[in-house]
């Protein structure tokens, strides 16, 4: 088995205990739910757009330590971007979650980098996409996000 | 352990042919336990999910398409008369397995929710209606929910769930409530998947019957763990799937009284269901085929058949005693786990132990006693009403089989303090 180590590295365990930017927003325009049929898990994503910029984001819901900490660190990641970089975030991560991509790609994603481990364990890519999924609905349609 | 359910002789195994049980020695007729996951030993624990399969199983479907694979029913060859008394022999085995009254009782179906969508569809097509009621309960898998919630949707009909106590036991008193003249059918599960809750499901067969309504009873988790008498129940249908007794995935049972078969339009039609055509009409079989369009699971039928064999051949009794052991032992090693709470403290109780611990969440449960080579299921288990009832999204469940030993229970409860290194 790839090491749990590799899944559950400390930046995830910690943002799985402290989550950043949680609970709701009350100045939001942007708003949309995300949900994983495979465990039941929920979250909520608001942002506040102006001008073609995320100017704040924040989450609330349950998961599990993959989600929440995927949650967390995606907001920290694109508050204050541009919505298309956002978008560009989204594939970037999301390829590194499934496919994998290259050293200098997975540098340039930062912190979230952390997250490479997860193309190791199939059944919980879904776990650590479900905030995404719903930024981008919260971004575009504010349609309800599925991992389905 | 449940009612109205007695050890009849035609249900567990006391033929000159069975051997004494010994879960060690039962351990290397399932090929697939010996083996390591990620460099450790498995341990096998979400059997209420699919159990494995005994060689001899795997043997009897594979003998099948190497020497008697043929199509069933009107072949005039040596082939599709072999296959023939093959398919037809595993209902047979089927009707002595439950102790059916006929052999045309039991109709082979792809599981327990095809076979639940068929009793339900066939309801509709007999004129379910609005004012009609579905009696079910809030413990049910989504596979005896949904279909009825398919029928009453389509009909106008109304569903009526019957709760349940907060430590996961029916509460039969409702059910003196809502069976009125209006209820149409009562469909209930022998055990939860869930939570292990054995039901009392021949005193509610007999409450429904004092007002003449029928019941379905949901047998998915309750034929491998428990003598099933269908007849002793007095249930009027019972469904089952194959693979969670040991057998092949793609086969399973509906069991139906003659009389309620009978009474029933058929719901698939096809080959076989049909006894003649012309273009003006169509005059159906008779039972079984009546329900069997198509060209069934002949493997899976005969490999199921292979699986009751199997089983009838172990002493079933010594089996579910050795079971029931386990998950004694698994509720007082678990209880004893810092953290751990278990859900569904109903009694009686069957083969399944569901759990959380403090705030870590399921799915991370799982995937790191993967790691340490035990294999249990997360999540809600497809039952979610009972998940929002309990006030839960998800548990952590492990399930036994007469395979499972203490030892696996140890190597569950060892894993479940690494979760706490790892995530505590």
């Amino acid at each position: 088995m790839p090491d749990l180590r590799e899944l559950y590295q400390e930046v995830i365990l910690d943002h799985h205990k402290r989550p950043r930017n949680f609970g709701p927003l009350p100045e939001g325009n942007r708003h949309a739910k995300g949900h994983n049929p495979l465990c039941g898990d929920r979250l909520t994503v608001h942002a506040q757009v102006a001008d073609g910029i995320i100017r704040d984001v924040r989450f609330e819901g349950a998961g599990c330590a993959i989600s929440r900490a995927s949650a967390s660190l995606m907001t920290d990641a694109v508050k204050g971007r541009p919505v298309a970089e956002a978008q560009r975030l989204f594939e970037e991560f999301h390829r590194m979650v499934t496919v994998g991509v290259d050293d200098e790609i997975e540098a340039s994603l930062g912190k979230l980098s952390v997250f490479c481990g997860v193309r190791e364990f199939p059944s919980r890519v879904k776990c650590a996409s479900l905030a995404w999924h719903t930024l981008r609905s919260a971004l575009g349609d504010g349609r309800d996000a599925s991992t389905e | 352990m449940n009612p109205g359910v007695g050890l009849g002789a035609s249900s567990v195994g006391a033929g000159p042919r069975v051997r004494p049980f010994d879960p060690a020695s039962v351990v290397p007729d399932f090929p697939v336990l010996s083996q390591l996951v990620h460099g450790k030993p498995l341990s096998y624990l979400d059997n209420a999910a699919t159990t494995q399969k005994p060689l001899a199983v795997v043997e009897g479907i594979s003998h099948f398409y190497l020497h008697d694979n043929a199509n069933i029913h009107r072949g005039v060859h040596l082939l599709s008369e072999r296959a023939t008394a093959a398919y037809e022999g595993a209902r047979q085995a089927v009707q002595r397995f439950i102790n059916a009254r006929e052999a045309r009782e039991v109709v082979f179906v792809r599981g327990t929710t095809e076979a639940i969508n068929l009793v339900a569809q066939s309801l509709v097509r007999s004129g379910l209606k609005e004012g009609d009621e579905i009696v079910v309960s809030v413990l049910e898998h989504h596979s005896n929910f949904v279909p009825w919630k398919m029928a009453a949707e389509a009909t106008g009909a109304r569903l009526r769930v019957v709760p349940i106590t907060d430590a996961g036991d029916l509460r039969l008193d409702q059910y003196e409530r809502v069976l009125t003249s209006r209820t149409r059918i009562v469909a209930l599960g022998h055990v939860s998947n869930a939570l292990g809750t054995v039901n009392p499901v021949a005193e509610i067969v007999r409450l429904a019957h004092e007002r003449g309504i029928p019941v379905l009873i949901d047998g998915a988790q309750a034929v491998a763990h428990l003598p099933v008498d269908v007849q002793a129940i007095d249930c009027d249908f019972y469904a089952f799937s194959g693979h969670k007794l040991y057998g092949p995935t793609g086969i399973g049972v509906l069991y139906g009284k003659a009389g309620r078969l009978d009474a029933l339009p058929p719901w698939q039609g096809g080959g076989d269901m049909i006894r003649s055509v012309t273009l003006e009409r169509v005059d159906y079989n008779t039972l079984p085929a009546k329900f069997e369009a198509g060209t069934p699971d002949i493997a899976g039928a005969i490999g199921l058949e292979a699986a009751i064999r199997y089983l009838e051949g172990l002493d079933r009794a010594a089996a579910f005693a050795h079971e029931e052991e386990l998950l004694g032992y698994a509720i007082e090693r678990l209880e004893r786990v810092p953290g751990v709470r278990l859900v569904g403290r109903g009694a009686p109780r069957t083969s399944i132990v569901s759990f959380v611990m403090d705030e870590i969440h399921p799915h991370d449960i799982g995937t790191i006693l993967d790691g340490e080579g035990v294999a249990i299921r997360a999540g809600h288990h497809c039952c979610q009403p009972l998940m929002h009832r309990l006030g839960l999204g998800a548990t952590a469940r492990a399930s036994f089989a007469f395979y499972n030993r203490k030892e696996d229970v140890d190597r569950l409860a060892d894993a479940l303090d690494r979760v706490r290194e790892v995530l505590g």
